[in-house]
């Protein structure tokens, strides 16, 4: 039996420490993983978790992050409550696995504190790792600072976990300044944050021997589209379970979370679109902005990624007078729109407002993005919405060097 | 070509690839097979023509047609060591207590594994062409060879 672990009401935790208190309190039975920056941490707390005998668990140390997804996807296979995690290059090395856990429906949590991809190599953050899974076949929810990053880690093994779901989850944080980021975090008591998330309740495990089982058979074309179209319905369908799960921990810790986060829409004239840390530094912009210059800023969030709440996006849209919408990519686009853009373009499209939209590359390999520069932008998305069209080009860089890099402009007759 | 070397056998029952193509909403949930029907306990020691293998499984299925060459097996020399039985890497060999009883033809790809580790002079399986039956190919089974001086 796994010792307790006393818990003041209020800890200073960063990012990556509170997420593997969370992982000891789901009380895991497989870890397996490999060390990367600046997810390191998580896994480093969970194997001290076993060795001092807070968690029954196992550690599995293995020899890459592909080895360490496969190891997960076995153990998992075979029954267990299982979770690793990674960052950047870590997750590229996994992302073959990453699509064999997800259709075979096996409900790993990958923590992934979130890093720029080489070359050049980097080690801080940017959202270039979050981007490479958007296809992946997991849910990809995004936590914005440590007591986030917490909460959502003990809510990931509860939506994945959902026999109606039976998906994988990504959990992730931003690189260095969410993950090591030391903050105020208002932990659960052992015990309650284990009943929230439940006993696992293993489905076709391999280790009940009664029920031989084979997982991840091979099929052709005879079967393999019916298989991911059966996927895909899963992962649409999990939105209602993540609502329901979101709404289980808001009335267990009064914290609310929602697929999509919006700040201020009701009334907006111009808004942002991002994810991660920044939403944070966005939403101090926008309410000095609203104060200094009356500029009606709203800011828009979508927590989560995967599945792509088309939905809620186009709702929240749709009911606010936005006329400027201007999405910040943080991830190198490799030749197109920002993915975010693109999405939330096609969510846009299909309101009666149809906002003007535009594109933002920003933060690529860590680079700050402070209130200062949200202001700018907000000021000229207000622009744009003042002259009735986009009056710069349609994707832009910020707080990039050296002469103004932009692309596409607006037809205009 | 006669099958059944076990007449209760569901072995080999269908084409592989034949069976019912049923749509998304009713494949298995990941792709999982399961083995057999329902509980089993202690398959081991069940025979496999009393096992209740599903239609998933590949027991049930033949896959004869993916082989150009065929072992064929020749009682009257075979001394049951049971070194095809081990070697064979399609569990194709039937065997009973220690009985060798034959090919199992629905799942044999003719690899010759069973020929190379069979240690009689003449030896006691021999590859033949599918188009040639086995009777035939009995009957001008080779003489024992003499050891060279």
């Amino acid at each position: 039996m796994a010792k307790e672990f006393e818990l003041n009401e209020v800890e200073v935790w960063d990012g990556n420490y509170a997420t593997s208190q969370a992982l000891r309190q789901a009380q895991i039975d497989v870890v397996a993983a490999y060390p990367i920056t600046p997810s390191t941490p998580i896994v480093e707390g969970y194997g001290s978790y076993v060795a001092n005998g807070y968690i029954d668990g196992e550690f599995v140390m293995v020899e890459s992050e592909h080895a360490a997804m496969s190891g997960c996807v076995g153990a998992a296979a075979a029954g267990g409550r299982v979770a690793t995690a990674t960052s950047s290059q870590g997750f590229a090395l996994m992302a073959e696995v990453l699509y064999q856990a997800s259709g075979m429906r096996l409900p790993i949590v990958l923590t992934v504190v979130n890093r720029a991809l080489a070359s050049p190599l980097n080690v801080r953050g940017d959202h270039a790792d979050m981007y490479l899974g958007r296809d992946s076949g997991w849910i990809q929810i995004d936590a914005f600072n440590a007591q986030e990053a917490y909460d959502l880690a003990l809510c990931a093994f509860k939506i994945g976990e959902n026999h109606a779901v039976r998906l994988p989850v990504m959990m992730h944080q931003d690189g260095f300044t969410t993950s090591h980021k030391a903050q105020n975090v208002c932990p659960l008591q052992d015990s309650v944050a284990y009943k929230f998330v439940g006993d696992y309740k293993p489905v076709d495990e391999m280790l009940d021997f009664s029920r031989p089982v084979t997982h991840g058979a091979q099929t052709e074309e005879d079967w393999h589209f019916e298989h991911k179209a059966k996927q895909h319905k899963a992962l649409m369908d999990s939105r209602s379970v993540i609502d329901e799960v979101l709404g289980e921990f808001k009335a267990l810790t009064g914290r609310e979370y929602k697929r999509v986060e919006s700040y201020m829409m009701e009334d907006a004239e111009v808004a942002l679109v991002l994810l991660g840390s920044s939403v944070e530094t966005a939403v101090l912009a926008a309410k000095q902005l609203r104060e200094e210059e009356g500029i009606k800023v709203g800011i828009i969030a979508p927590r989560c990624f995967r599945p792509f709440p088309y939905d809620l996006i186009r709702d929240v849209i749709g009911n606010s007078p936005v006329k400027t919408l201007c999405c910040l990519d943080k991830s190198s686009p490799g030749g197109a729109m920002g993915a975010l853009f693109n999405e939330v373009s096609a969510a846009a499209y299909s309101t009666e407002n149809r906002p003007l939209m535009t594109n933002y590359i920003y933060g690529l390999g860590g680079r700050d993005f402070a209130v200062d520069e949200a202001k700018r932008i907000m000021k000229e998305q207000k622009a744009h919405a003042d002259a009735g069209h986009i009056t710069t080009e349609i994707q832009q860089f910020s707080g990039l060097r050296g002469p103004k890099l932009g692309f596409f402009e607006t037809r205009r007759s | 070509m006669s099958r059944g070397v076990l007449s209760t056998d569901k072995r080999g029952m269908r084409e592989l690839g034949a069976e019912e193509k049923v749509g998304w909403d009713a494949v298995t949930q990941g792709v999982t097979l399961h083995s057999f029907e329902g509980e089993t306990k202690g398959a081991a020691f069940i025979k496999p023509e009393e096992r209740a293998y599903t239609d998933h499984n590949s027991y049930t299925a033949t896959v004869a047609s993916w082989r150009v060459v065929k072992p064929v097996y020749n009682r009257d020399i075979c001394i049951d060591c049971q070194n095809c039985w081990v070697w064979c890497p399609d569990t194709s060999i039937i065997s009973r207590d220690k009985q060798m009883l034959g090919i199992d033809y629905d799942h044999c790809k003719g690899c010759g594994v069973c020929v190379e580790v069979c240690p009689t002079n003449p030896k006691s399986l021999l590859m033949f062409s599918e188009a040639i039956e086995n009777d035939t190919a009995l009957s001008g089974w080779p003489e024992k060879k003499k050891k060279e001086k």
